[in-house]
Parts: C-alpha cells; structure tokens; sequence
C-alpha cells in the first residue's frame, strides 16, 4: 500500500472533478486515474441496477482521413472494415506480423474517407507509431487523444440519463453503431458502446468541456440513483461480461484466435497485418485458448497466478477477483485446449497452495434484454 | 480514531495486550486503503507466531495484502465471523472486526510498536 502524489502522471480534463468527489487515485499506466469513489462494490452494483458514470478519457483516439483511408484501416485490423457502414462501430485489435496483439481498439467509420479509432491509454503513442510504419498507403494519421475527452454512461438508466442531454434519438442508435451531435450543449460523438456488460453510451467531446458535462451527467442522472464509478469498478464489471483487458487477456504474445476473439480475425478480407501468421497458427491448431473459471472453495484467483490440471503446470491467470453481480471469486485463464471445456477440475496456485477451480464459459454475466 | 489502549505496527496492524493474550487486528487506515474487504485467510489457533513475520492475508476487490503478527506466541483464537462477512473489517477494525487473539511469549515487545500518537504522527495525520 502506497500513496503518490500527482506529480509526473498525466491527467484527463476532470482530475479535479475526482479529487473534489474524493475518488481515491491510483497510477494506471501513467496515468492518475481515480480507482474508486464510494467504493467499488457500491459502484459496481450502481451501474449494474441503476446507472454509473465513468472518466475514461485516457483513452486514446488516433483519427486516419483520406481517400485511402479505408486501405489502411483494413491493413492494420484483422476485422473486416469494408462491413462497416457509416456510423458503425467494430471492435478490432492492431496486429503484429507474428499474430500477437499490439492492442485491442475500436474502429468507428464517421465516413468513406474518415476512420476514428478508440485505443488503451497505456499504448496510443505505440499504436500510432505502428499505423504510421505501416502507412504505405499515404493516408493521414492524426495522434488526436488530446482533443477529446471520453465520458462511459452506463447502466439500465445510462440512456435515459444521457437523453435528457441531446436531442439525438438513443434509443435508435443500435448498439455498436453512434451518432455525431450536440450532447449537454457541446459537440460530441456519441457511440453506444461500453465496458461494463450492460447498455448505455460512451461520448468523446472536446477536452475543455469535460468538467461541465461531467456536472450535467451527475444532475441528469441524479433521479436515477446515478453514481460516479472508478476504474475498480469498470474492471470487475467488464471480468464479469468477460471482456478482455489489454495486458492481462491480450498481450503482444497472444494471438486472436488464442484470446477467443476468432470473430474479429477475417481471413477473406484480403491482406492485413498478421494475417499469414494467424492463418498458419489457424492451421496447425492453437496450443492454450482463454478459458473462464470459477472458484469452487474458498479463495481468490488473482492475475498472474498459476494454473494446474492434474497436478501439473498448465497456464495461468489474467484477470480474477470477487463477482460482486454473482457472488462468486471468477477469473479468466489460458489454458490448454483439452483442458478448456466448461466444467472441468483446475487448481489455481495461491500462495504456493493448489485451489480448486472449475473452467466456466465466458462471459459469466449476461444482461437480461 | 485511534485506541490510546492500542499499540501499532508500520504495517497498519493494531494489538491490544490484555494480561498475557494479545488481541490482534488491522488499522481503520488499513481497511481504507484496501477498499472493500471480500476475503480473510488466517491462521488457525495453535499456530505458533512471530513479530514481524506474515500470519494470514486480507484480499479486496483489487488487491490482496499480507498480514504481520504484531506479537510472537501462539493463536488462541481467530474470529470465524469474518469468514462469512469480511466485510466488517471496513465497518469495524478496530472492534468486532479484530482478526485474532495470541498467548503472549514476549509481552516485552509491545515496547517495539508505536503508541496511537506514533501511529497517527507516522500516518502524517
């Protein structure tokens, strides 16, 4: 347990907003980020049953225009991007030639010639540096996460709160699709995307405006029980949706297929980055796949721990901790693939001590629609 | 906040020593710092203890933290509430909440800790 001081971290538009509310502030990446308000299990279970709000304005926009700037996008992400339509999102990653991921992003097409990605706070310089090494196709690349601010409203009433802010119609943006207009009387993009496993919007607005649509969120949402919820939060909600975390599910030496991300690797698309590794790895069969699992006594599986099946060496632990939602100690793993059906026996090692555990599907929790 | 009756560890364990049994717990600063409370391992009674050394842990939702006896001797009882609501360590470090209780072998070492001023003084409070 240590404290820091703000000193060399960098900071998003609202820290003073999350030192004002009293959030407790942590190093995320080098960034000063608040971990929690209230307290996570609180706010978890606010943007579960009511309707949170989040500041994840490290996050990273990097935006490529130009006519071609659909040859690009294409190149650098496994996804199909020729299938996205205007104002459609896609989740999709930035690839290595060996298959592993340099990050996991969003592509959203705001037009033919103008593709804005949303990528991890902790890699935008190195995602933009790899777009730009791979930019043989003279497309213009803007490094642009200063420009904007982020604001994740989430939750059963996220789209009720943020309504009574825009008169862009929610409620017909389907999910992974957005919309450009005018929110809580500033520009903004407004996507109905998330982290957290339930509905709601995530809007990119300009930076300088951050703190004064914070306020108009709060207020707006106030009816509705809304809470501010740090990124303890945000983490055991997305481990709970089984979503994956950079540097903890996918890492430069994992691959999509590995990750179970398979939908987002399209092989017929043409040419991209990693496609021939992926294809031969596709091939000959992968090794260890991502698996969930669950706790069966007592104990928690944290990240990086190890894995045993039949008392030997397996795999290891990316993400785990308590399900406040289930009420159980979950967790994500890779195992090997013979091992990776729901229901089979694992010990996870704690504290040099095996720990029972079964294998889960992912995700463990799914709104009910 | 602070028991004048309670010695402190750097560690943000407390002891109260009571006649030669030593009753042993976390710090309210401690609870704080670890956020919500969701898991207690501790040792059983009978275990044999050491100043300074780890006799159990404390996990939240983010994190898992060791826990270093205050006192050397032996558990004579560790608190089975705690098992099924850890949450009271947020509620209630410093009463109910308290982890578990040490025959004394050294009761001299209660010297070595600090007094609750010490305790905040080192807290910067």
């Amino acid at each position: 347990m240590s404290e820091h001081a703000a000193g060399s971290l960098k900071q998003t538009p609202l820290n003073a907003t999350h030192r004002k509310l009293g959030a407790r502030m942590v190093d995320f990446g080098g960034w000063d980020m608040p971990v929690q308000y209230s307290g996570i299990i609180e706010e978890h279970h606010a943007v579960r049953r009511a309707v949170g709000l989040f500041d994840v304005s490290h996050m990273g926009e990097i935006e490529i225009r130009g006519p071609q700037a659909f040859a690009l996008v294409n190149f650098v992400t496994p996804n199909d991007v020729g299938k996205l339509k205007l104002g459609q999102a896609q989740y999709s990653a930035l690839l290595y030639e060996h298959g592993g991921f340099v990050d996991d992003i969003l592509v959203h097409k705001v037009a033919d010639d103008h593709y804005f990605l949303c990528v991890n706070a902790s890699n935008q310089e190195k995602d933009y540096a790899h777009i730009v090494e791979h930019n043989k196709f003279d497309a213009q690349v803007e490094f642009a996460s200063e420009k904007y601010a982020l604001l994740a409203i989430q939750g059963p009433r996220a789209l009720e709160t943020a309504q009574k802010l825009t008169a862009v119609p929610l409620a017909q943006i389907r999910y992974y699709h957005f919309a450009d207009g005018e929110f809580a009387g500033v520009p903004a993009r407004i996507a109905r995307t998330g982290y957290t496993g339930e509905i709601g919007v995530e809007t990119y607005l300009p930076a300088a405006d951050a703190a004064a649509v914070w306020e108009k969120v709060m207020a707006a949402g106030e009816e509705f029980g809304i809470k501010p919820a740090g990124l303890g939060a945000r983490n055991t909600l997305r481990l709970e949706a089984g979503m994956a975390l950079y540097g903890h599910e996918i890492t430069a030496t994992i691959s999509p297929l590995e990750a179970g991300l398979g939908r987002i690797v399209k092989f017929d698309k043409g040419d991209f980055a990693g496609r021939a590794a992926l294809l031969a790895q596709q091939e000959k069969g992968i090794a260890r796949i991502l698996t969930g699992f669950e706790m069966t006594t007592r104990g928690i599986g944290r990240d990086g721990y190890e894995v045993f099946v039949h008392g030997q060496p397996a795999g290891w632990v990316t993400s785990g901790g308590p399900a406040p939602t289930l009420h159980k100690n979950i967790g994500m793993c890779y195992v090997p693939v013979e091992n990776s059906q729901p229901g089979r026996e694992i010990q996870i090692m704690i504290r040099n001590q095996p720990v029972e555990a079964v294998t889960r599907p992912i995700p463990f929790y799914k709104r009910a629609s | 906040m602070y028991p004048e009756n309670y010695r402190y560890t750097k560690e943000h364990e407390w002891v109260l020593a009571e006649g030669d049994t030593g009753t042993v717990g976390i710090t309210f600063h401690a609870q704080k710092e670890l956020g919500d409370i969701v898991y207690v391992d501790l040792p059983k009674p009978g275990t044999a203890v050491e100043q300074g050394k780890t006799i159990g842990s404390v996990e939240s939702v983010k994190a898992v933290s060791d826990i270093y006896s205050p006192v050397s001797g032996e558990v004579v009882e560790s608190n089975e509430e705690l098992a099924t609501a850890p949450e009271k360590l947020n509620e209630d470090p410093h009463g109910v909440a308290w982890l578990i209780k040490i025959r004394l072998s050294a009761p001299g070492e209660i010297n070595n800790l600090m007094t609750a001023a010490d305790y905040q003084a080192y807290l910067g409070e």
